[in-house]
């Protein structure tokens, strides 16, 4: 059972932060004193060939000054203290809407670096890849029953990159048709990603206001719905953490239009074992395995965004596939080129396979009862932190909420506190900042996704932190304002930094 | 293992009730009342149960047993991947939690180990590229290419691509597909560059050493280029070769992409991989992906952001220079760890012994019967070599005696005849030359 603590208690108590010993530390260039070696090299057992000789003297480097000579020694106290200048969910919440910041398994880790994975090769037959080929022929299999989709590409490298394999597909399968579309509708709400993903593929976006009750109504895609129209790209649940209960009425106006239905699958966390994006009237989606499927996010990357679409869709997918030998082929796996239509390669080689093996491992790990103890868990954390914080804060769209709930910064107005303050306040409690400023159609958005990783307790410390605020809001403004006042650094100035790009160090350049 | 919740998940049968009542509903199934009842998947999900930690390990030590890898074969294959020695330090630091499971940097106060960690990538990439600004990279080698070329578009304001032969095929199907929705002439320059680039060119594209492990004149491709008005955007798929070789920066190149799984990143299948791209200054504006810049706190201590972001999809939307979001971080982290480990003159002395490497196998297969070098172009740890019967029949005979020979180039490249791609790196012994030259000459 939870024993929060009150307000009065302060930060230490209500978030566990605290203090310890903490290292200033320069950049590695700075570090640098010639003659340190932090490598080791075989003895050359073939004789010194000198590359001046063949390539001509003008081809070849002279030296390398850019780089810094360090011992392995500084090298590992670098890295390492940098570390600890890093927020982390194996810290502590990190509540990022939209984002999915759950646990990281470490045995995905373990496996991911086995030889037979982390030194294999792209190129390599397949007759000596039988594992990874069988890897990804099941976990196809397995994305496609959580979604309902029929066949999952396995390559996009992210979610932004599956997007648009996507849309690719939706152009593909109307140019097939012999029609020329020349819009996407997205939602007000929608991710940035996906009008990009239009553009990209050369359509112009038509934005669909979301009903004031902040979902998609039928009417409004039904007004902006025409022949010209190729898809409908929807999150769902949407990105106020509302699941959208029009959707199989708006898959079938689009569909009776000709057009698509794209499903941004960043919010799919919500849905395991619930609900099937498939079964809704999704015709093609991307997955986040870095969201939904627990590989870590690694201070931005890599992702990887497998593609899933329907059978109609599935002439258009990129590749290589993989495909089960049958019958008089013999035993195990080959790659699959047999798609005509592809819309070819988005990646060198099969996407970010690392990733693959970890979100293998974690269905694994989960099984059906586990995926859906995911979506109850995070959804029920989702309600919980919405039922204790309404009562301080204002909640633009009270309703239930699935995997994520969505503050506005109104009733902040009288104090002059914004949602941009209040979120590096919650850094002085000991907390990652939700999402902040979005969905656009939020003033001042906190976007909170607690994941099903967050144990009661800690919801409790992380609302007791929020009321705690609210109050210094009201008494104590100016130290909101100022925050974050307990890291080693301060508030950055952003503004500086974009007019005055430094983007690289340079040695005359140090003192600045 | 049935019935427990995953211990992943932290909730008691107590915390589930106290937080069901606390939301005022009866269970679990009621939070899901905004879901029509018509739309819920009324079965559980046809998955194989969960398994013990023990037994997905088993599983995929089994999975990955069935591969080979550079730890259970002498290794030649590159052609885009390359197989070299990580330093230990690299995985045990690059594993601490604290950059593992991070976000994207959007909170600098908080996240300032990996924002300078990004800002000394960028400075490490404008090293080896002779250019002025770096991003915090991209997706791989293929999409850093399709990028800078929608980039030299945007700059150029043109939308016609020469590609120099010597692209990895791969790199070229990619730039294929980012094009293939957009009004663009993509020109294959195989009788020239001069004659392939016109005024209506956006960009030469050019992969140094090439596909085929040969290194051509920059220079001269520059001066194609810039005498109609286009960019040259030079490829390195073998980022190592940049410590060997002038930087293209200094070249005349305008963009520099490409791979840098060579330092420091597992081979892992191809990904996760590490694209980069730098450029000149003056088209920073221009660039796709992540930028992180220098600051200062209120109290002026220097700190890092990530900056510019008026480029981006979440501020830009449909007018942002890319759709990516995400950077390789993790992998962009190993780089820079090796690099600073390898450092000013390892990274140099490395080179130097790959490329001593390839000139005592290439010595090898000139005085070996039945084997040939087809092409006579310099190289640097890459290089096509001729053999007796067929690539797939030398590689089969290469393979019986444990050794991954090389790719076969009979799909890649018909016109060399009989011929497979070798690479050696650091990890390719004297002795494992000798083999690989025996078991390809059939000898």
């Amino acid at each position: 059972m939870s024993d929060a603590k009150t307000p009065a208690d302060g930060p230490e108590a209500i978030g566990f932060a605290t203090r310890g010993l903490a290292w200033e530390e320069p950049l590695s260039f700075e570090r640098s004193v010639p003659g340190r070696v932090g490598y080791s090299l075989p003895d050359l057992d073939v004789p010194e060939a000198d590359p001046a000789s063949a390539l001509g003297a003008d081809a070849v480097r002279e030296d390398l000054p850019g780089l810094p000579e360090l011992s392995e020694v500084d090298v590992v106290r670098h890295f390492t203290r940098l570390s600890t200048w890093n927020a982390a969910v194996d810290l502590g919440l990190y509540p990022l809407g939209s984002c999915t910041m759950k646990y990281n398994p470490k045995v995905n880790e373990q496996v991911a670096r086995l030889p037979g994975f982390a030194g294999a090769h792209p190129l390599q037959p397949p007759a000596l890849a039988q594992g990874f080929l069988e890897l990804v022929w099941k976990l196809e299999r397995q994305l496609a029953e959580i979604s309902g989709m029929d066949r999952v590409s396995l390559q996009p490298a992210a979610g932004a990159q599956g997007e648009l394999a996507g849309i690719m597909m939706v152009r593909a399968h109307h140019e097939h048709r012999g029609e020329r579309r020349s819009r996407v509708l997205v939602p007000d709400s929608a991710h940035g990603t996906n009008p990009a993903s239009a553009a990209l593929n050369g359509y112009s976006v038509t934005t669909v206001t979301s009903g004031r009750d902040g979902v998609l109504h039928p009417d409004a895609v039904a007004a902006a719905m025409g022949p010209d129209v190729a898809a409908l790209m929807i999150t769902n649940p949407n990105t106020l953490g509302l699941f959208e209960p029009h959707i199989a009425e708006i898959c079938e106006i689009v569909h009776r239009g000709g057009g698509l239905v794209y499903g941004d699958g960043a919010n799919l966390n919500a849905l395991l074992g619930i609900a099937r994006p498939g079964d809704l009237g999704i015709d093609v989606m991307h997955f986040n395995l870095h969201k939904t499927f627990s590989t870590p996010h690694g201070g931005g990357g890599p992702g990887s965004g497998p593609v899933g679409v329907v059978n109609a869709l599935a002439p258009y997918l990129p590749v290589p596939m993989v495909r089960k030998l049958e019958g008089s082929e013999g035993r195990g796996y080959a790659l699959d080129y047999e798609f005509p239509h592809s819309i070819g390669r988005l990646h060198a080689n099969f996407g970010n396979v690392g990733m693959l093996v970890r979100a293998y491992a974690y269905v694994r790990s989960l099984g059906p009862d586990g995926l859906r103890a995911c979506a109850e868990m995070a959804v029920l954390n989702a309600n919980y932190l919405l039922a204790r914080l309404r009562d301080r804060w204002h909640v633009p769209y009270d309703r239930p909420v699935m995997h994520e709930c969505v503050l506005s910064d109104k009733a902040l107005e009288p104090t002059g506190v914004t949602t941009l303050d209040v979120a590096k306040r919650l850094i002085d409690y000991g907390y990652h900042p939700p999402t902040v400023y979005f969905p656009l159609i939020v003033h001042g958005a906190l976007m909170i996704e607690p994941t099903e990783s967050e144990p009661l307790e800690g919801l409790d410390r992380f609302v007791a932190a929020l009321a705690a605020i609210a109050d210094e809001a009201e008494h104590d403004p100016e130290r909101v304002r100022g925050a974050p006042h307990r890291t080693r650094r301060g508030r950055l100035d952003e503004t500086r930094a974009a007019r005055r790009p430094v983007l690289r160090w340079q040695p005359d350049a140090a003192s600045s | 293992m049935t019935g427990d919740r995953p211990r992943y998940i932290p909730h008691t049968e107590a915390d589930v009730r106290h937080m069901l009542d606390v939301i005022g509903v009866s269970d679990l199934d009621a939070l899901f009342a905004c879901v029509p009842e018509k739309l819920r998947l009324a079965r559980a999900l046809d998955l194989p149960r969960a398994a013990s930690e023990q037994e997905v390990v088993a599983e995929l030590s089994r999975l990955a047993a069935r591969n080979a890898s550079s730890e259970s074969h002498d290794w030649f294959l590159g052609a885009g991947t390359y197989a070299h020695y990580v330093p230990a330090a690299v995985s045990a630091l690059a594993s601490r939690a604290e950059f593992l499971t991070a976000y994207t940097p959007y909170q600098p106060e908080i996240s300032q180990g990996t924002l300078q960690t990004i800002f000394e990538w960028q400075t490490m990439v404008c090293a080896l590229t002779g250019m002025e600004v770096s991003n915090a990279s991209l997706y791989d080698g293929a999409s850093a290419t399709a990028e800078a070329v929608l980039m030299a578009m945007r700059i150029t304001r043109r939308s016609r691509v020469v590609v120099a032969p010597g692209l990895h095929p791969h790199y070229a199907d990619v730039l294929r597909c980012y094009l293939r929705a957009l009004d663009v002439e993509i020109a294959m320059a195989d009788a020239g560059l001069e004659a392939a680039v016109d005024d209506r060119t956006a960009c030469l594209v050019v992969q140094q050493p090439a596909f085929l492990g040969t290194v051509s004149d920059l220079r001269a491709a520059a001066a194609a280029a810039h005498a109609r008005g286009a960019l040259l955007i030079s490829v390195t798929a073998e980022a190592l070769s940049l410590a060997l070789l002038r930087a293209p920066g200094e070249l005349g190149a305008d963009i520099a992409c490409g791979e840098a799984q060579s330092f420091g990143v597992p081979m892992s299948l191809g990904g996760p991989a590490l694209g980069f791209l730098a450029c000149r200054e003056r088209f920073v504006r221009q660039m796709p992906g992540r930028l992180c810049g220098q600051t200062e706190d209120a109290q002026g201590r220097r700190g890092f952001v990530l900056t510019l972001s008026t480029r981006e999809q979440h501020i830009r939307r449909e007018k942002a220079t890319s759709n990516i979001c995400t950077n390789q971080g993790l992998c962009l982290l190993l780089a820079t760890i090796y690099l600073s480990l390898l450092g000013r003159v390892g990274l140099r002395r490395l080179a130097r012994i790959n490329y001593a490497k390839a000139e005592h196998a290439k010595a090898r297969v000139r005085e070996t019967r039945g084997l040939r070098l087809p092409l006579a172009a310099p190289t640097f740890n890459e290089f096509a070599v001729g053999v007796p019967d067929s690539g797939a029949a030398a590689l089969a005979r290469a393979e019986a005696a444990g050794i991954v020979g090389g790719l076969d180039l009979a799909d890649y490249a018909p016109e060399l005849g009989p011929a497979v791609l070798v690479c050696t790196t650091e990890l390719a012994s004297r002795a494992a030359i000798d083999r690989l030259v025996a078991a390809l000459a059939n000898r």
